[in-house]
């Protein structure tokens, strides 16, 4: 890979939305993801293998559970330094976002949000710091789209719970020490759990082949008889909402992040526009790849905006779901449209890894999908404007 | 130990320099500033030989306006203790270094540290005003410190080699690339920062000794020729008559 000098597209000067402290949390994830990531990316995603030794510094500099309070060891910002860190973190890989994204909202939120004291007490800290890795449980082989319609379940024994059933895609699950799992009770209520790693019955068996987020780790979580402490559920939510929830800010963070992708190609591509060389001109000169850039900067600099707005209405606790459903959805489409159009400005050497272009656009086909897919979301914002729901 | 860590605010490696007022003055508008990478390294290195001798301080020190202070919060961020602005625009490196000896002068520091040189005027003159005006010993372009009781083991290049010197503290040492590796902050080190103080002191000796009459950008780059290796003589002739070099 080439050394990166990646500088940030900023057409409508939004760093003057942003305060000094954000403008020092990004550049200082930036400084760090291109000492300690960037020359590794290439490497552990051809090999299909994620990059164990940079959770402890991926801990130091707030990428897990950032906007949560400090009292339990994380970093007490706001929702926008959130995003920020997503977004210079997917600026380099999906991947890598992605286990940020699941550690901080997926776990981290949950055990904060739904958990008792003891719980925070007992696991916020070490997540934050990376000593602990965490995954969540909630796709299954037969429910995507539909998680309500869950199989996964635990019956009450009276001093444990029994936890049976199996999910599938989950990020994290090969290395992570516990898992907060969605399951339904006897009576078909939605509830979470914390099963750890070392529970009899409990596996996690790795996906391989995959095409996309090949440096991000993704497993099963087989529960056989799993017996899980009654401490270990979360008290005080039931429901679908308790997933849904998570998935909120989840997927406010992919908004972030997926903007971090689009404007790595961009800027790939404007260098490389610049440097190459046809017909004696730079191809840069050409109208068509004008037209190109132009559009991605275009759209980078719309989605930018969008986002800043839904981070400010999130500090505020008015971003509501829908809202950052049409976030995701434009962003991350954003983002792959971007790719697509960069990679061709990239001739042939868009396709090796001597560029990032290709690897984006692989992982964004993951982003697209998960955390609702592109259509779902869309049916999220149809919903909302009609009040009658289509995906049922 | 108690370190004084002086800190240039210069503008990034890639920004595009422009100059206003009829080339009296340096364009400001949308330049990103940076604090002077020589200068993290004496932050680092200053954070580190307290870390070693298992306590101390560090204070940042910067001469300069408002605009500044992000990035003295940065420094704190990354580990000083507390900072200090001199609030003047900076005239020159005698300016400067007359600030910071007024400052420095009854603080009962043991160690200050810059950088070997300030990447936008590379005047690289304040260390050695300040030993001066201090009337300690300066060192430039340190490679190596290590501190023993009241002592200083350094390092320095020289042309073509390598220079080793005690010096005893207090001292002024530059400092040059291979001294350390520039400390990144983390989150922990950005929440603190928020609180740590940065005091802003009026300016006090107020003293240049130059003043900018005008500035010019370099002349643009030239294309380059390519000759076979067989064409000498209109090698010869273009060195003498276009590159005026022979
Ligand atoms: C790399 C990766 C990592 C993941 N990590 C996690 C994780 O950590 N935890 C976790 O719980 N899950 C995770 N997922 C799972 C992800 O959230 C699901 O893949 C996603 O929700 C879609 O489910 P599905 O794959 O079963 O597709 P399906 O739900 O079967 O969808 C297939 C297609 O049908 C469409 N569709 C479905 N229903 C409707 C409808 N009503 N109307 C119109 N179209 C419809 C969809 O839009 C899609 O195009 C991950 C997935 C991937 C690929």
């Amino acid at each position: 890979m080439r050394t990166d000098r990646f500088q940030h597209p900023d057409h409508y000067l939004m760093d003057e939305l942003l305060t000094e402290e954000h403008k020092l949390i990004r550049d200082t994830v930036r400084a760090w993801v291109k000492k300690e990531l960037s020359p590794i990316i290439e490497d552990y995603a051809q090999r299909a293998e994620f990059p164990k030794h940079i959770i402890r510094g991926l801990g130091e500099i707030g990428a897990f559970g950032p906007s949560l309070p400090a009292e339990y060891g994380c970093g007490g910002m706001d929702q926008i330094s959130y995003g920020i860190i997503m977004q210079e973190l997917e600026r380099c890989d999906s991947g890598i976002r992605s286990t940020a994204s699941v550690q901080g909202s997926l776990v981290m939120y949950p055990i904060y949000k739904y958990g008792s004291e003891e719980q925070r007490r007992k696991y916020l800290p070490k997540l934050a710091s990376g000593e602990m890795m965490g995954c969540f449980g909630l796709t299954e082989p037969d429910h995507g789209s539909n998680p309500g319609g869950m199989t996964t379940n635990f019956k009450d024994m009276g001093d444990h719970y029994l936890l049976n059933g199996a999910k599938m895609w989950i990020s994290n699950a090969p290395f992570a020490d516990i898992a907060v799992v969605w399951a339904k009770n006897e009576a078909g209520k939605i509830h979470g759990l914390i099963v750890e790693r070392g529970m009899e019955g409990f596996t996690t068996p790795e996906t391989h082949n995959k095409w996309s987020l090949r440096a991000s780790a993704t497993g099963e979580l087989v529960f056989d008889n799993v017996k899980v402490p009654k401490e270990n559920l979360l008290p005080n939510i039931s429901g679908l909402k308790g997933p849904m929830g998570c998935l909120d800010s989840a997927r406010y963070g992919i908004a972030w992040g997926a903007i971090g992708a689009a404007m790595d190609c961009y800027d790939s591509a404007l260098n490389y526009a610049k440097e190459r060389v046809q017909f004696d001109k730079p191809i840069a000169a050409f109208q068509l790849t004008q037209k190109k850039l132009a559009e991605m900067l275009t759209e980078i600099t719309k989605a930018q905006l969008l986002t800043w707005r839904l981070g400010v209405l999130k500090n505020e606790d008015r971003a509501s779901t829908p809202q950052i459903s049409m976030a995701k959805r434009n962003n991350v489409e954003m983002a792959l449209h971007v790719a697509r159009e960069a990679r061709q400005i990239h001739g042939g050497m868009g396709i090796t890894g001597e560029y990032p272009i290709m690897r984006h656009m692989m992982n964004l086909e993951s982003v697209v999908t998960y955390e609702g897919t592109h259509d779902i979301h869309l049916l999220i914002t149809g919903m909302d404007i009609t009040g009658m729901p289509a995906f049922r | 130990m108690k370190i004084l860590v002086c800190i240039s605010n210069v503008p990034d490696t890639t920004t595009k320099i422009t100059f206003s007022s009829d080339n009296k003055e340096f364009n400001k508008a949308g330049v990103q500033y940076i604090i002077n990478p020589y200068d993290e390294l004496a932050l680092t290195k200053a954070l580190e030989l307290n870390e070693a001798a298992g306590g101390g301080t560090v204070t940042a020190i910067h001469v300069g306006q408002a605009d500044a202070e992000p990035n003295l919060r940065k420094a704190l961020a990354v580990g000083a203790d507390d900072a200090v602005r001199i609030d003047a625009a900076p005239i020159d490196g005698f300016f400067v270094a007359s600030e910071i000896a007024h400052y420095a002068k009854d603080k009962g520091f043991d160690l200050i540290l810059c950088g070997r040189e300030s990447i936008d005027y590379n005047g690289g003159m304040v260390a050695g005003m300040l030993g001066e005006l201090l009337d300690w010993p300066s060192v430039n372009v340190i490679t190596s410190i290590s501190i023993n009781g009241g002592e200083a083991h350094l390092e320095r290049d020289i042309d073509g080699g390598r220079e080793v010197l005690t010096a005893k503290l207090p001292f002024v040492g530059s400092c040059q690339k291979e001294l350390t590796e520039p400390r990144i902050p983390n989150m922990r080190g950005i929440m603190m920062a928020r609180s740590k103080p940065l005091q802003v002191l009026p300016v006090a000796a107020n003293t240049a000794h130059t003043q900018v009459a005008t500035y010019a950008a370099p002349a643009p780059k030239a294309g380059c020729k390519f000759l076979e290796p067989t064409q000498v003589e209109e090698l010869v002739h273009l060195l003498h008559t276009e590159a005026k070099v022979i």
